[in-house]
């Protein structure tokens, strides 16, 4: 009797489809070997939004009793291999619920196996993932945080390089043969059996030692029990400063302090208050309320709520107003607003730095058009 | 290329019965039942988790698998009055939802059972809100168990497949003419994919015949006129009639099971599935998913020699008192698992708790009964949490736990 299990974390609906087919195509390979599979996803925040880390599991086994175990759980934690979509979830992630953020290697067996679709070297990805406390071993394959699967972008065999991978660190789970046996029979298509085979050669580890990596403290929250909970589902309201013009003291709503998003974040909005009209839509459309009214009639992205989905950018008419910048050029969770306001000159300047690099692919939808465009201009 | 996107581009090939099996989750598999049982119209109306179920249905029919009339309704309300009408002109219809929305389609399922227009919806249990949680709990479904909806419970994919083509004919039987709910555990089941097998056309058409409302149907060939006011005096023997439909659910129930399982080659027993039932002592009782890790647990403490077994309730409606009676008469205690809550309750139990302890009141000896609140809002209901509940059972059987009481497991205190 024997159980292999593999975490795929990716990026909420944009790698969903991918995830599903990796998943899937771990199960087809078991088939081919005589084993039983399931594969799952949880989702946590949902419907999956632009952004949020979600996961999918693959298990395979030898007997129906072993995978009842898996089936009744939300995250199997002993993972054989824990595979990574997007670079940017290395930081961790929200996993199911709001419990704080999880090291992205927590739900991985010790000695198991990393695998991460990632253009940085491997000593760079150690220092952003959190020390495991137990050997593990990292292996990247080189790509992009890949699309394919959403409909509107091509296939760039993301899925079948991972499985081919997955063949090479952990062949008691699926073999390289039944791997690409399986790919034949679902995808029909020989380059993508060839891409398989050829991640699979290309694979290397790099051990990580159990002391390796970043030693943050990943942040968790107080879990109230029912006797210390407030009941009737409510959040004080907090003293306003006294800041607020023509008003003398007042409230500001509160926000629930047990349900920061911000770990889900793989961008986050930066917002030029030049060039802001206070038009209010950014305000009225964020899917978690997270713009703050400034004292001045700003709207400020509270960066402990905000879980970067990008739909502020897509609706702000000013351009270039709000730019969803990659999450990892940022240290902390400071308001944006405040730096504006004590240096605005400063703030120009680090505004324009941080929006200089913009990613290849940001989350929103800005206009009619623009997936084709950009595919576009990836391919000339 | 794109990968191949339907289910049915995913054979990965029978066992030459006639069935293929396929890698498809609780959703998947309730959608090939609209499309093997011919449904004609289905409404959709979108709410995690059941929009699933939309969105496979519409890929079906966006593939050219499956056609019917698909309209998408503004609301759940609207969603249930289409197909409520659909099904009185003798449509076939498929319909569900999850949490709120079906609590916003109420007015409309509390009267279909009343005007016996049968349907099958699919609800996929979730937590109802506020807060905003995605997770499961049964009081979604629960809150129609005393309107005339047959209601059951599944636990794998390949059960939601098979019970939704049963639910079908016995919902359209003319003996019955009710509705009938499929409830299937948000996340755990809705989103979770194993190989099903998937009958054929022919094995499904053997079993379920066309649905025939014969001269109840609205049609211009037989006028008719459904549902006119009527005063109070009609009204007690109106439920009467709904009362002795339900009961003839029982047996119509039975009879499907047999056909079905000799068709099918399947062994369910109607209303029950049991556990590691024949030598034991103490029993646990449970609805969907909850039996997964129960089972689990149970294999666990067999190994220790703890005499306990499990005993899952597929139909809540028609509620199995007569099976349950003779499944745990003889246990020293019965503990049952609730993933829902009926606050102000006797006993502050879940409402399986008062179901059962109710049907096991009139037996001679009638074993304890401690009821359990466990798993709310898709708490992880973990083995060791069911171990440490089995352990409460044994302690009611020696007198050394309150029986009068519920128990709430995994809460933070
Ligand atoms: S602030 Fe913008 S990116 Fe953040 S959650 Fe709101 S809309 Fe999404
Ligand atoms: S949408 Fe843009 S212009 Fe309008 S208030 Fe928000 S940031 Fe300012």
């Amino acid at each position: 009797m024997s159980t292999g299990s593999v975490e795929v974390v990716y990026r909420g609906i944009f790698q969903k489809t991918l995830a599903k087919n990796i998943c899937r195509g771990i199960v087809f390979a078991a088939i081919k070997e005589g084993k039983i599979g399931i594969a799952f996803g949880r989702y946590s925040d949902s419907p999956e939004r632009n952004g949020i880390p979600a996961k999918q599991f693959a298990v395979v086994s030898d007997t129906e009793e072993e995978l009842q175990e898996y089936l009744s759980r939300y995250e199997p934690d002993n993972n054989d291999v824990t595979m990574v979509a997007d670079d940017t979830l290395c930081k961790g992630v929200e996993s199911w619920a709001w419990y704080g953020l999880q090291p992205i290697n927590k739900l991985l067996a010790k000695d198991g196996t990393l695998l991460v679709t990632s253009t940085q070297s491997a000593n760079k990805l150690i220092k952003t993932i959190h020390r495991k406390g137990s050997p593990y071993d990292l292996a990247t394959i080189k790509a992009q945080a890949s699309f394919s699967g959403l409909w509107v972008y091509k296939d760039d065999h993301t899925d079948v390089r991972l499985l081919g991978a997955l063949a090479k660190v952990a062949p008691h789970i699926v073999s390289l043969d039944s791997v690409l046996e399986a790919i034949k029979d679902q995808w029909k298509d020989d380059k993508k059996v060839a891409s398989a085979k050829k991640a699979h050669d290309e694979t290397e580890s790099t051990s990580v030692g159990a002391e390796q990596g970043s030693d943050a403290e990943p942040f968790s929250f107080d879990m109230p029990g029912y006797t210390k909970m407030e009941e009737g589902l409510v959040i004080r309201g907090i003293a306003a400063k006294g800041d607020i013009p023509g008003r003398d003291g007042g409230f500001v709503p509160g926000r629930n302090p047990t349900f920061k998003k911000y770990s889900t974040r793989t961008m986050r909005p930066v917002i030029n208050f030049s060039t802001c009209t206070k038009c209010t839509l950014c305000w009225l459309n964020c899917p978690d309320t997270c713009f703050d009214i400034t004292p001045d009639g700003f709207y400020e992205a509270n960066m402990e709520a905000c879980c970067g989905c990008g739909v502020c950018e897509a609706v702000c008419p000013v351009k270039e107003c709000v730019t969803m910048v990659n999450e990892e050029a940022f240290e902390d969770n400071d308001s944006q607003w405040e730096l504006w306001t004590k240096d605005k000159d400063g703030y120009s300047a680090w505004l324009a730095e941080k929006i200089a690099n913009p990613p290849a692919r940001s989350h929103g939808f800005h206009h009619i058009g623009q997936y084709a465009e950009e595919i576009a201009n990836e391919s000339s | 290329m794109n990968p191949p996107s339907t289910a049915l581009a995913e054979k990965i090939g029978g066992p030459g019965s006639g069935e293929t099996e396929e890698l498809i989750s609780g959703s998947e598999a309730i959608s090939h039942v609209c499309r093997l049982a011919d449904v004609d119209v289905i409404t959709a109306y979108p709410i995690r988790p059941y929009d699933t179920v939309m969105q496979y249905v519409s890929q079906m029919i966006a593939n050219g698998d499956f056609d019917c009339e698909y309209i998408v309704a503004e609301s759940e309300h609207s969603q249930f009055e289409i197909v409520k009408h659909a099904s009185a002109v003798g449509a076939r219809v498929f319909c569900g939802s999850s949490g709120v929305g079906w609590f916003y389609a109420f007015e409309a399922l509390a009267v279909t059972a009343g005007l016996r227009l049968p349907m099958v919806a699919m609800v996929g249990n979730r937590a109802l809100d506020d807060p905003g949680a995605f997770g499961v709990e049964h009081n979604d479904a629960l809150a129609v168990r005393d309107l005339g909806w047959m209601l059951n419970w599944v636990e794998t994919a390949q059960e939601a497949l098979d019970t939704a083509l049963i639910a079908y004919r016995v919902a359209e039987d003319p003996r019955v003419f009710l509705p009938c709910a499929i409830s299937c555990d948000g996340a755990f089941l809705t989103h979770s994919q194993a190989i099903v097998k998937v009958p054929s056309q022919e094995m499904v058409d053997s079993f379920l015949p066309p649905y025939d409302r014969g001269d109840k149907q609205l049609h211009p060939d037989n006028p008719i006129t459904i549902a006119p006011q009527a005063n109070e005096d009609w009204l007690m023997e109106m439920r009467r009639q709904n009362d002795q439909a339900a009961r003839r659910a029982r047996g119509v129930i039975i009879e499907a099971y047999e056909d079905f399982n000799a068709k099918f080659g399947r062994d369910y027993e109607p209303f029950l599935e049991r556990y590691m039932m024949d030598d034991a002592e103490v029993a646990l009782v449970g609805m969907g998913t909850m039996g997964m890790p129960v089972k689990v647990a149970v294999r666990k403490m067999r190994e220790q020699g703890k005499k306990v077994g499990f005993v899952r309730v597929r139909w809540f409606r028609p509620f199995p008192a007569v099976e349950l009676q003779e499944a745990l008469g003889g246990m020293q205690a019965v503990g049952v698992i609730d993933r829902d809550y009926s606050f102000g309750s006797s006993h502050h139990s879940g409402t399986l708790g008062t179901e059962v302890r109710s049907a096991l009141y009139p037996l001679e000896k009638s074993p304890k009964v401690v009821t359990f609140i466990a798993g709310l809002g898709g708490r992880e209901v973990t083995a060791d949490n069911v171990v440490e509940t089995t352990d409460m059972v044994f302690d009611a059987a020696e007198g050394k736990l309150n029986d009068q009481d519920t128990y709430w497991i995994g809460v933070r205190e």
